[in-house]
């Protein structure tokens, strides 16, 4: 059979979740997704083994997500780091962003990890040994400081080194355990980290979220055009996901050589990088971090680069990015205490 | 459906993402061509494809044909002039999803099943000429487009008729931080819990030359991938430094130019000068990258490797 060349179809985004039917089959090809308006009655419905399940299963909203929102009620800013490119330093920028505003003692931060397949967040923290503690009440956090929770997959593994070899529903099965389950308690930001991509994590993310909304996503993006290029997918993404972006940050923006102090663009920006991106798109520029090899030391040891070299260049610039990401939130800028 | 056309499938892989999957993908296709080999690059990066970008044909489209998609070609078989004679190269194809969709811009949200049938699709309606050697470059993780794609490559080659070693392995790209590490060693427990061999680890991104005082930093730590390649018991394959002229070369099509005394494998390259040469093939400019010697010795191992197991 030739195969079509037609225009790939996309996730109806508007489409109000529902509960997910017991399946007796794997989903076909073309599936048009057994919690969508579709299903059981689509074309490519014809002959599946499923078709009887998905058709007569009910057809309103996920009861699940009212438990979310009010699980979720008690968090004042909900903040994606979201990028299209992967290994661009969106956990990096998340635990920056979480040790910058949680500088604060007055401020309760929450960081959740969604990348399932690589989670990086743990090790990041320096809580890479910790599992989660089950409660009456729910999953708790693992607090790494008084004020900075973190909950990641990598807690319930049994090994630290294990592939994770899911597919897509279980994953968003899963997410959707870590919103529900997890006893975040008071919080004035949690933070969200993503895998790299537009898929199955952040199409679950953003719909499980919706209901208590989402304040805004950061992307993240390294200077050079093959990065870009996934950024603005996920631009396209969060535009038709209706998601409000906060900004943009550029992140390995240039190299100092410790040497000489010779500046060089490792990933040059050909096409202006993030900031002439940040403009075609009218969307807030927040900042360039440069390239420090401390950042990627202080992260392998799982230590805050914020509180380790509190007066290098990058630091800084990550104050300034923290700064500028409550000023899209709303708050004053004075207002958000990163010095440490 | 078997691919008897197809001597050899080649993953590449990687746990995390940015190491350079797609970079390395393309020396080693550059390489594996400039070695006489003919070579196809498939692209299954749904959500994130960047061969296109990496060959400079971004602007190209997929072609129909009765029976399938034709790949798009990046250049033909022919001699290339050398300093002693000339050289025999091999043609090189790519297939992306990138070919496919109306804007550069345009994302592509996308569940699992959907992706799942499109990595088939990838594997089984693509019209390949003869090849040596495909290339398959990955997303980053272990899920649905990895089962799917590990699922149909044993279906496809353990059919009968399909030519012996023919999955012949993947080859692990990490980057020296133990960031990165922590996540390809998933990689590697998936290669090995799916009995796919693993052909080597490549370290990308060890240490950066600053142009201007020759000092080398490792910007990204040190060591890394030669101590996780013992520790699995894999071939480590070496480290590949970064090259800002072969980022030029990728970005702007520049023909590679490095400051005088610049001296790889003992041989000086430095010509001094601006890079501003963008006339002639990709596969051509590449062979005055710094970095095509090392992909050589890379290349040939791993040719050697898989071809001992032909047999």
């Amino acid at each position: 059979m030739a195969p079509s060349l037609e225009e790939p179809t996309q996730v109806d985004l508007d489409a109000p979740l529902q509960e997910k039917p017991n399946l007796v089959a794997p989903e076909p090809e073309h599936c048009p997704g057994p919690e969508s308006q579709q299903a059981g009655v689509a074309d490519s419905c014809a002959g599946c083994p499923n078709q009887k399940i998905c058709a007569s299963a009910p057809k309103g909203p996920d009861p699940d997500i009212p438990t979310i929102t009010s699980r979720l009620s008690s968090v004042r800013h909900k903040i994606l780091v979201l990028s299209g490119k992967g290994g661009v330093g969106k956990s990096t920028f998340s635990t920056m962003l979480s040790h910058g505003f949680a500088a604060d003692p007055n401020v309760t931060v929450g960081l959740m990890d969604t990348d399932i397949c690589g989670p990086s967040i743990p090790k990041m923290m320096g809580v890479e040994d910790e599992t989660i503690h089950v409660t009456s009440a729910g999953w708790e956090p693992v607090w790494v400081s008084d004020n900075l929770g973190v909950m990641s997959v990598q807690f319930m593994l049994p090994g630290r080194d294990d592939a994770v070899i899911w597919r897509g529903p279980k994953k968003n099965g899963l997410i959707k355990k870590f919103l529900m389950e997890v006893v975040w308690g008071d919080l004035d930001f949690l933070i969200v980290d993503t895998p790299p991509g537009t898929s199955d994590e952040h199409l679950s993310v953003n719909s499980f979220l919706k209901e208590s909304g989402v304040s805004g996503a950061v992307l993240v993006s390294t200077p050079q055009e093959v990065s870009l290029l996934d950024v603005r997918k996920e631009i396209d993404f969060c535009r038709k996901a209706k998601i409000p972006i906060l900004g943009i940050v550029e992140n390995m923006s240039g190299f100092v050589c410790p040497g000489c102090k010779h500046e060089s663009q490792i990933f040059r920006p050909s096409t202006g990088g993030a900031r002439r991106l940040a403009e075609e798109e009218g969307i807030p520029f927040l900042g360039a971090v440069p390239l420090d090899p401390r950042i990627g030391m202080a992260c392998d040891y799982g230590e805050s680069f914020l509180e380790a070299y509190p007066d290098s260049p990058a630091c800084e610039a990550i104050r300034q990015v923290v700064r500028d990401v409550g000023v899209q939130l709303g708050l004053k800028g004075e207002s958000v205490v990163v010095e440490v | 459906m078997v691919h008897t056309n197809i001597k050899h499938f080649v993953l590449v892989l990687s746990g995390k993402g940015g190491v350079g999957k797609s970079s390395i993908t393309t020396q080693l296709a550059l390489t594996l061509s400039l070695q006489g080999h003919t070579v196809g690059v498939l692209d299954i990066d749904l959500t994130g494809p960047s061969i296109p970008r990496f060959f400079g044909i971004e602007e190209s489209k997929v072609r129909q044909a009765p029976g399938g998609w034709i790949p798009v070609p990046v250049h033909d078989a022919q001699t290339l002039p050398t300093a002693d004679g000339e050289t025999h190269i091999g043609a090189l194809s790519c297939m992306s999803l990138g070919f496919i969709l109306a804007s550069r811009k345009d994302a592509v949200i996308w569940r699992g099943p959907k992706k799942t049938a499109m990595v088939k699709q990838f594997l089984t309606d693509v019209l390949w000429p003869p090849l040596d050697y495909l290339l398959i470059d990955t997303p980053p993780g272990t899920s649905d487009e990895h089962i799917s794609l590990i699922e149909n490559l044993l279906r496809q080659t353990n059919e009968p008729g399909a030519p012996p070693n023919q999955l012949s392995g993947a080859v692990v790209v990490t980057t020296p931080q133990a960031i990165a590490i922590s996540d390809v060693k998933k990689e590697l427990n998936f290669c090995k819990k799916t009995g796919i061999r693993v052909l080597g680890v490549v370290e990308n991104m060890a240490g950066f030359v600053c142009p201007n005082c020759s000092e080398c930093t490792n910007v990204f730590s040190k060591g890394g991938g030669e101590v996780m390649a013992n520790e699995f018991g894999v071939p480590f394959l070496g480290s590949v430094p970064i090259d800002p002229a072969f980022v030029q070369l990728i970005e702007e099509g520049t023909r590679p130019v490095y400051p005088r005394g610049t001296v790889v494998g003992g041989k000086e390259l430095g010509e001094g000068g601006q890079a501003s040469d963008t006339s002639g093939l990709l596969v051509d400019k590449y062979r005055s990258c710094s970095l095509c010697p090392l992909f050589d010795g890379i290349v040939s191992r791993v040719v050697a490797d898989i071809q001992s197991r032909d047999a």
